[in-house]
């Protein structure tokens, strides 16, 4: 090989190998607090090795030894650092040790658990946790959407005009004041034969899921915009329930409405709650500071939003699937009654883990 | 448990600049009780990362949904495929694929972030290029819950104007009214960041996290050893450097620091610059075989020493922060 061809080879090497780096003896310091330095290098490496490892997500490939050894190193590294502060004046050694102080105590006090265990703890009692820590605030958001029920029959029934405003429909939905009871009935019933039942809990689902988290994250303008879109989503319930009734066939279409309903309007509840929640800690933080009592707030209703996306997504197959496929009123309720009882259960009666 | 002081601070009269680093720099108390400090992510690069962020998940949309739709219409396009004659299965072709795309745009618009923010890194594939990385505000643990919700937040703070904009260009709705409410949303969501002194926008507010600059620092070799620094001796010219404790008083630990620096960048033209600047100060005449002979070794024998009395001084508890303060 020829000289420039080999010098090119070592450039190339020299981008992926690590380049040696001469060791100093600690004899040849000139400095007190160099010889401080090159006394614990040795230590400082391995925990950049480790940490660097560890941040690129290669946890297989360290050993137990080095797993052992983070919590200790950095313990040593950071008494490093509060030593060299005080006896050193080299900016580049305490910039580095800022640094490496830095990088291992986002490993050590980072996301310990990972997707599964927080999963595994959330399922174990800390989802029912987080609901019941909302005590007032499922209060008031289960009071507005009784209310916000309420408000839609009463309206529609002193002005049957109101229902298109309140049930923005398309103009092929036969679901409008005046209809015949079997036009209604037929909306009820007798779609088993239909397909595409799989696209339409899917397509359910992520509609569904957008409002509860629009309805959470609203509550950040201190709660105001949750509870106005939990009336407005309540009152076209309550304008649908007015229609069926005028037909006779209320029990029909709470039946029909209840086998997903359960679901779906315990987690609407929940996620304006979460909203409620949030708000009401900023508006009144009590003893905290606004944006400590922001923050606690915030981490209790992320998990109920977590629980909230999983329930809609019960919600939308048995939508999707169990009430097209079961026509009988009575099995519809049972199914509707069966999931409430469940979802109350657990949430509120199963207690287990860690103390309130 | 939190502790957050503003350092950087400089008294009046001072010529030393105030950087923009100096100004985001945080200190948090840690449980061991070291204060680590912080620098808070610059806008710019947040904004940056986000950029970065939603490009990537528009491609991964794209390229799933141009996949999703070679896929559909490869089967349709088959002769004898399952859409062809009178009671074909192509519906639930049809509507698998429908499923999938649904649920993986659900994915990327929701899991994105969290996904990446909950690694070990705490970055997203944007932050990490903008070197930022996402920490908990008061030094403890980054949780789940934090993620999970300074995310939640994002989709008010971003989507919901451009799904508004989308509902009423379907309906044809009323397209200004639609752009003037959008935009009045962006600006109050934007607004938040641009007026708090860590830059939270609601989502960190709601989650008790910031957003950080990620360390970096690596190692760098001893600036002083060997024979020069011990003996002060220019292995060029042999002239040997030996400052007395006046002229070492002339100078305090923020010189020091530029000094170090000036020596790490070893450009001639800048120590023969600094060289003569210290010699004006201390008042040594540079002879005509003197040390500009060898201004590298003058320079790392007066910092060394500079140094070495300097972190005596600290040994004993006297700090000098730089030349105006007293003689430490």
């Amino acid at each position: 090989m020829s000289a420039p061809l080999t010098t090119l080879a070592d450039t190339v090497g020299g981008w992926f190998a690590k380049t040696p780096e001469p060791v100093l003896a600690v004899e040849q310091a000139a400095l007190r607090s160099d010889r401080f330095r090159l006394e614990r290098e040795a230590d400082w490496k391995r925990l950049e090795a480790i940490v660097s490892r560890m941040e690129a997500g290669r946890l297989s490939r360290i050993s137990d030894e080095d797993i052992l050894a983070l919590p200790v190193l950095y313990r040593t590294v950071a008494s490093s650092l509060s030593i060299a502060r005080e006896t050193s004046l080299d900016a580049g050694t305490l910039a580095y040790l800022e640094g490496l102080t830095q990088r291992a105590w986002f490993l050590v006090y980072g996301p310990r658990v990972g997707l599964g265990g927080w999963l595994r703890r959330f399922f174990g009692g800390g989802w029912g946790r987080a609901v019941r820590g909302m005590g007032l605030d499922l209060a008031i958001a289960l009071a507005v959407m009784v209310a916000g029920a309420i408000v839609g029959w009463l309206l529609v029934a002193s002005d049957p005009g109101w229902y298109s405003a309140l049930v923005p429909g398309d103009g092929g939905d036969p679901r409008v004041p005046g209809a015949s009871r079997a036009a209604l009935r037929a909306t009820l019933y007798g779609s088993q034969g239909e397909d595409g039942l799989g696209l339409f809990a899917a397509a359910l689902f992520n509609n569904n899921a957008q409002v509860s988290i629009l309805a959470f994250a609203l509550g950040f303008a201190f709660a105001v915009p949750s509870l106005l879109l939990l009336v407005h989503n309540m009152g076209g319930l309550g304008a649908m329930l007015w229609l069926f009734h005028g037909a006779g066939l209320l029990p029909d279409f709470a039946a029909w409405l209840m086998v997903h309903g359960t679901t779906e309007l315990f987690a609407i509840l929940l996620a304006g709650a979460a909203g409620v929640h949030i708000g009401r800690s900023m508006a009144f933080p009590g003893e905290l500071a606004v944006l400590d009592a922001a923050a606690q707030a915030g981490r209790r209703a992320a998990q109920v939003m977590v629980g909230v996306v999983l329930m809609l997504i019960v919600a939308a197959l048995l939508e999707g699937f169990a009430r097209q496929l079961i026509d009988d009123a009575l099995a519809r309720a049972a199914i509707g009654l069966f999931m409430l009882v469940f979802w109350i259960g657990y949430l509120f009666a199963w207690r287990r883990g860690a103390p309130e | 448990m939190k502790a957050l002081s503003r350092k950087g601070a400089v008294k009046p009269g001072r010529p030393r600049p105030l950087l923009d680093s100096d100004r985001r720099r945080r200190s948090v108390t840690t449980p061991e009780g070291i204060a680590l400090g912080f620098t808070v992510a610059s806008r710019a690069s947040r904004a940056g990362a986000l950029i970065i962020d939603l490009g990537v998940i528009f491609t991964l949309m794209l390229v799933t949904t141009l996949v999703l739709a070679y896929l559909l219409f490869g089967v349709i396009g088959r002769p004898g495929s399952v859409f062809d004659g009178p009671g074909a299965k192509g519906s639930s072709v049809l509507q698998f694929l429908g499923v999938a795309w649904i649920i993986a745009m659900f994915l990327f618009r929701n899991a994105y972030f969290m996904w990446f923010e909950l690694r070990p890194r705490g970055a997203t594939p944007g932050k990490r290029l903008a070197g930022i990385r996402v920490a908990a505000r008061d030094g403890g643990q980054l949780t789940a819950d934090a993620v999970i919700a300074r995310n939640l937040l994002r989709d008010i703070e971003l989507f919901l104007p451009v799904m508004f904009y989308a509902q009423a260009s379907a309906e044809g709705g009323d397209m200004g009214a639609a752009t003037i409410a959008g935009l009045a949303w962006m600006t109050t969501f934007l607004a938040i960041p641009l007026i708090n002194r860590d830059h939270l926008r609601a989502g960190d507010i709601v989650a008790g996290s910031w957003v950080v600059e990620a360390p970096r620092a690596k190692l760098t070799a001893l600036l002083v050893s060997g024979e020069t620094a011990r003996e002060g001796r220019s292995t060029v010219t042999g002239a040997r450097f030996r400052f007395d404790e006046a002229e070492l008083g002339a100078y305090g630990e923020y010189e020091l620091q530029v000094l170090e620096r000036v020596l790490r960048d070893d450009r001639d033209e800048n120590l023969a610059e600094v060289a003569r600047t210290i010699c004006a100060k201390i008042g040594w005449q540079p002879g005509p075989q003197g040390f500009l002979g060898d201004d590298r070794a003058f320079l790392t024998a007066y910092y060394t020493q500079l140094r070495a009395r300097l972190e005596q001084g600290m040994r004993f508890g006297q700090r000098k922060a730089d030349k105006f303060a007293g003689t430490g």
